[in-house]
């Protein structure tokens, strides 16, 4: 087996044998880096000598027999994590040249337990997309292919596109992503590997560059539960910087990804069961159900009656917060600044010059709907709907433990379909966004293919602060499943 | 609810966007079909339903009134586009 299809797992395992070295682990994916960027598109920025650096002090680590939980692991970082003198962008031109001069709160917990840095993934600008197109770094190809066409380029999701489309190719043993509405989850599902959403409030979101402060969330990707687990536990954990991060005991991940099923109470919204779901989402959705069945698990039927409604609140609530927190692109104190003669003149050319059109849709949305005489209507309205949206998930937790649905109501699409009209964009998410308009935890794990080859992942979403059951479930559905297809495009045969 | 051009120009103001004029048309129509699609929400009745602000699972904390940062002048403008010595700076604003 090559270094670059190990899980993480089993890396912890072969490096405290030193079976191999970190230097060699970490040089395998650099090097897979090096034959696959140029293609995938997958990061921004490349940091391979300071990997390589950092995995020789790994090994120097591992030799005294000091190994932290993630020494020598080689990961890649969203471009969305400030990370300490290393370019952080956003995927904006806005943020081109911007290096911050501190590490935010997630990427020094990967760091304090000896993860190893590959580079900053690509993604949607500010993370807002679901295709990975609206990159100011270009777009992010898929490694997957539709089965008898080699030719066309699928998109990877958004818009942690970059991150997934990494891992699913082996670039990188895991990845940080981060999930607004979805932005884990569906680029997961897209890659046919694993991603978890975490409670809002489990990791903090300091030095994460902000889109939706009341819905963003960080999160792991890895290409099993497991691994995902073990990411969790180094990034999740109070932080007194985030004043929505939660003071409470960050739990055992990796157990609970082994935990007896008996007796859990699975709920099957009846309202993700839309007209027109393609079969092949409907039929993987019926198998996890039959598996979490056989793990022993009860079937319930539930309803989430303010399901449909989940779309058109997001799209008021979170353009309305990055309109407020994408102020501070002004031009002034750091990014892109183009000289003008006045200030708001300067401001203006500023925002025109280093904002691409989604962001800029979404800022103007937002300020209207933020805006004298519409507040009420439009801003207010969406949180009043948002917590009936939040009161179905708290009814249905009284019922069961977990729901399952699919994560996505398609596979992965090509680049070119669904770009014309936004609203058909926002549509990839109909599913994802309600579990983050609760703030509830919610994973995608790989659990079969599409009628034309490509991974389909379904959902698991849990109560507040019990990622345990979500991991459990996700287990229980990865090992039915036994998802052992690989993406055409990965480090092992490119 | 439908934007007209002027609506639509006041609010790339309000965002200080610039917009050009020949982008205009487009946009509006963009717009037009988010607003168009949200309208939906109009449907569901919300009386007496209290408007969620966050999650609400952390509770604002009190710390003690100290300073536990600073002192990071040149960090702190070590991305400014234009610094003058400690100073962003800015087009002229008082004549």
């Amino acid at each position: 087996m090559m270094l670059t299809e190990l899980t993480i797992a089993a890396a912890q395992a072969g490096l405290k044998r030193r079976d191999f070295s970190a230097v060699e682990l970490v040089g395998a994916h650099v090097a897979a880096i090096e034959r696959l960027n140029g293609r995938l598109n997958a990061f921004i920025t490349v940091t391979a000598d300071e990997a390589m650096d950092a995995a020789r002090r790994a090994d120097a680590v591992l030799a005294k027999g000091e190994a932290a939980p993630l020494t020598g692991i080689p990961l890649g970082i969203k471009d969305l994590f400030c990370t300490d003198g290393v370019r952080t962008t956003a995927a904006s031109r806005m943020l081109e040249d911007f290096v911050p001069p501190y590490e935010s709160t997630v990427t020094a917990n990967l760091l304090r337990d000896g993860a190893v840095f590959a580079g900053k993934t690509n993604l949607d600008e500010f993370a807002m997309g679901s295709a990975n197109i609206n990159s100011a770094f270009g777009a992010v190809e898929n490694p997957w292919k539709r089965d008898g066409d080699a030719d066309t380029v699928l998109v990877p999701g958004g818009s942690s596109g970059g991150s997934a489309a990494a891992v699913a190719a082996s670039l990188v043993m895991g990845a940080t992503g981060t999930d607004t509405g979805g932005s884990i989850r569906q680029p997961a599902s897209y890659c046919g590997i694993a991603g978890i959403k975490p409670t809002y409030g489990r990791c903090s979101r300091w030095g994460t560059i902000a889109f939706a402060s009341s819905l963003d969330q960080a999160g792991p990707m890895a290409r099993t539960v497991e691994d995902c687990a073990i990411l969790l536990q180094s990034m999740a954990g109070f932080d007194p910087r985030d004043s929505t991060s939660v003071d409470c005991p960050v739990p055992d991940y990796r157990a609970a990804c082994g935990r007896d099923l008996k007796g859990m109470k699975v709920g099957i919204p009846a309202e993700y069961r839309v007209a027109g779901m393609p079969a092949d989402i409907e039929a993987t959705w019926d198998k996890g159900i039959a598996w979490l069945r056989d793990a022993g698990c009860e079937i319930v039927e539930v309803s989430l009656p303010y399901t449909k409604y989940g779309l058109a609140t997001y799209y008021i609530v979170a353009p309305a917060e990055c309109s407020s927190n994408l102020a501070r692109y002004d031009g002034v104190r750091f990014g892109r600044r183009v000289p003008a003669p006045s200030l708001d003149e300067q401001y203006e050319a500023t925002r025109r010059a280093g904002f691409g059109a989604e962001v800029r849709r979404r800022i103007l949305m937002g300020t209207y709907v933020l805006s004298a005489g519409y507040y009420d209507a439009y801003y207010l309205r969406a949180q009043k709907v948002r917590n009936l949206i939040r009161r179905d998930f708290e009814r249905a937790f009284q019922q069961v433990d977990v729901l399952l649905t699919p994560t996505a109501p398609s596979p992965a699409f090509a680049q070119g379909e669904k770009m014309d009209d936004p609203v058909q964009m926002y549509l990839n998410d109909v599913f994802t966004v309600p579990a983050s308009m609760a703030g509830v935890p919610a994973m995608s794990v790989p659990a079969g293919l599409s009628a034309n080859g490509l991974p389909l992942g379904l959902q698991i979403i849990g109560r507040s602060f019990d990622e345990e059951s979500v991991l459990a479930a996700a287990s229980a559905i990865e090992r039915a499943a036994s998802f052992t297809h690989r993406p055409a495009i990965r480090a092992e045969v490119v | 609810m439908s934007l007209d051009p002027a609506t639509v120009r006041r609010i790339a103001r309000l965002a200080r966007i610039g917009i050009d004029e020949s982008d205009l048309q487009a946009l509006q129509g963009e717009l037009n079909g988010i607003l168009g699609w949200i309208e939906q929400l109009n449907e569901v009745d919300i009386d007496g339903v209290e408007p969620m602000v966050g999650t609400g699972h952390a509770a604002l904390r009190m710390r003690d009134d100290m300073v536990t940062d600073g002192d990071a002048r040149d960090a702190v403008l070590s991305n400014a586009p234009d610094a003058a010595g400690p100073f962003y700076t800015v087009p002229k604003v008082v004549e």
